[in-house]
């Protein structure tokens, strides 16, 4: 079967009901995707099915056939951040990491959207996305600065 | 496990009617919970995610059709579900985090048939009509007969939920009301979830009144005898509580890991004042 990840077809020819978080990770070496709970709460596992967040420990590959996927790799290097990753380094908004690929792809797509830069607005886009580290105000102030840089 | 892929709706009805012990895939976010612990070892399953007519929704001359595989996402910024059915899109915008959103269908909300299934109450108080589908021809359910019990719908064998009609009511309601109480605001399972819609008259009796509560019994309840008992009063305070004082008829809430029967009755009786008073 086909699938478009991160903007190139590939094929699977595995196991068709494999989890899309273990064909990223193993058939395609794209382990920036992380897995925390394996049950929808955490949303380390986000990754953007046609554009929006969804969690990649919740969808068989068998649904995505034709689909476009993209992961955190897609967004930047290291060389050339994507604004997020240059706001959560500046703001804090990373600490151990885990959660972090999945926070970045849940903002990814707000931002692209032209989402509502205010606190509220934020948290209740993250709501699927749970830190045990930050206490989320840094990850909260990393993407309202992006989103208002965005604007400007 | 046996996976059986569906490229249209005629095969996945064949399909369904030569393996009726398969579990339907939608959107997955319920099933796969039970993949990943390995509680599907050994099933066939009959992946629906092909059909993509039946993840239409449309306004139609009487209402909004919502195909079974619409996501709650797709409900919550649809243009006349939100301005005909605000109490649907409302509760769509309540269940999980954007990633459940996105991928849970209402179909697959439904079929799961979950006490806590936070578009129950609305599909009550808009008295929804379920159109099933299966290899020996079409049903309609009403919303109120779909729930057999916890996690079970009355779905006959090789049968799958096509779609939802919803019908305009034939005069707007003058107030619509929709609440989650949960742990937190979002992704979390609701300890007490309502749903309301009233008709007042002139001289502010009520007309008609539907109201629901979800998660305080087996299934989604209508409040009849609230309803019968506010319907031609006046909506001042003796009334209010008289009727309220019928709620232990309509809802029988019990104990559980999230909550108390207690808690849940409170609750529950706030939820409606606020909504009887509200302005
Ligand atoms: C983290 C998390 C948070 C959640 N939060 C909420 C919440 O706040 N409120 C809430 O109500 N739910 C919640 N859910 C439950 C779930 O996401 C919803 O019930 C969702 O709508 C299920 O839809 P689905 O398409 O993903 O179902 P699936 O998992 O694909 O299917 C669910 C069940 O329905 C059957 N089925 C699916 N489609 C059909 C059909 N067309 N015909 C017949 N049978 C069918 C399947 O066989 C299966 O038994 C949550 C789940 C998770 C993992
Ligand atoms: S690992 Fe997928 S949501 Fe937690
Ligand atoms: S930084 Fe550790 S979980 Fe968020």
């Amino acid at each position: 079967m086909q699938v478009k990840i991160n903007n190139k077809n590939r094929s699977f020819n595995g196991t068709p009901f494999k989890r899309l978080i273990d064909v990223l990770r193993e058939d395609f070496g794209l382990t920036g995707t992380k897995e925390g709970c394996s049950e929808g709460e955490c949303g380390a596992c986000t990754v953007l099915l046609d554009g929006k967040p969804v969690n990649s420990c919740l969808i068989s590959i068998c649904q995505v056939e034709g689909a476009a996927i993209e992961t955190v790799e897609s967004l930047g290097l290291p060389e050339k951040l994507h604004p997020l990753q240059e706001s959560f380094l500046r703001e804090g908004g990373a600490q151990c990491g885990i959660c972090t690929p999945g926070m970045l792809m849940t903002a990814a797509a707000y931002l692209k959207a032209g989402g509502d830069p205010s606190p509220d607005a934020i948290r209740e886009e993250l709501a699927g996305n749970l830190c045990r580290c930050t206490g989320y105000q840094h990850i909260i102030n990393s993407v309202a600065k992006a989103l208002s840089e965005n604007k400007k | 496990m046996k996976l059986l892929t569906a490229r249209d709706e005629r095969e996945a009805l064949r399909l369904y009617k030569r393996y009726p012990e398969a579990l339907p895939l939608a959107g997955g976010t319920d099933l796969m919970v039970g993949w990943n612990t390995g509680r599907l070892n050994g099933k066939t399953i009959l992946d629906l995610s092909r059909l993509k007519d039946w993840a239409r929704i449309r306004e139609t001359p009487m209402g909004v059709w919502i195909g079974a595989l619409a996501t709650h996402t797709a409900i919550r910024v649809h243009p006349a579900v939100k301005s005909r059915f605000p109490l649907l899109a409302e509760s769509s915008e309540t269940i999980g985090g954007r990633q459940i959103q996105n991928q849970g269908t209402l179909g697959g909300n439904i079929a799961n048939a979950s006490p806590a299934g936070d578009t129950f109450p609305a599909l009550a108080v808009y008295e929804a009509k379920i159109h099933t589908v299966s290899d020996a021809g079409r049903r309609v359910v009403p919303f109120s007969e779909i729930f057999a019990g916890v996690k079970q719908t009355t779905l006959q064998k090789g049968e799958l939920i096509e779609g939802v009609e919803l019908t305009t009511p034939s005069t707007e309601p003058c107030r619509q009301g929709f609440r989650k109480v949960g742990t937190r605001a979002a992704q979390a399972i609701s300890k007490t979830v309502f749903a309301g819609l009233l008709w007042l008259n002139k001289d502010r009796t009520v007309d008609d009144i539907r109201l629901a509560l979800g998660s305080v019994a087996t299934s989604v309840r209508r409040l009849e005898h609230i309803e019968t008992s506010l319907t031609g009063q006046k909506l001042d305070p003796k009334a209010i509580t008289r009727a309220l004082n019928l709620l232990s008829r309509d809802i029988h809430p019990i104990d559980d890991i999230r909550s108390t029967r207690d808690y849940r009755m409170l609750v529950s009786r706030n939820l409606i004042t606020s909504f009887l008073n509200a302005r």
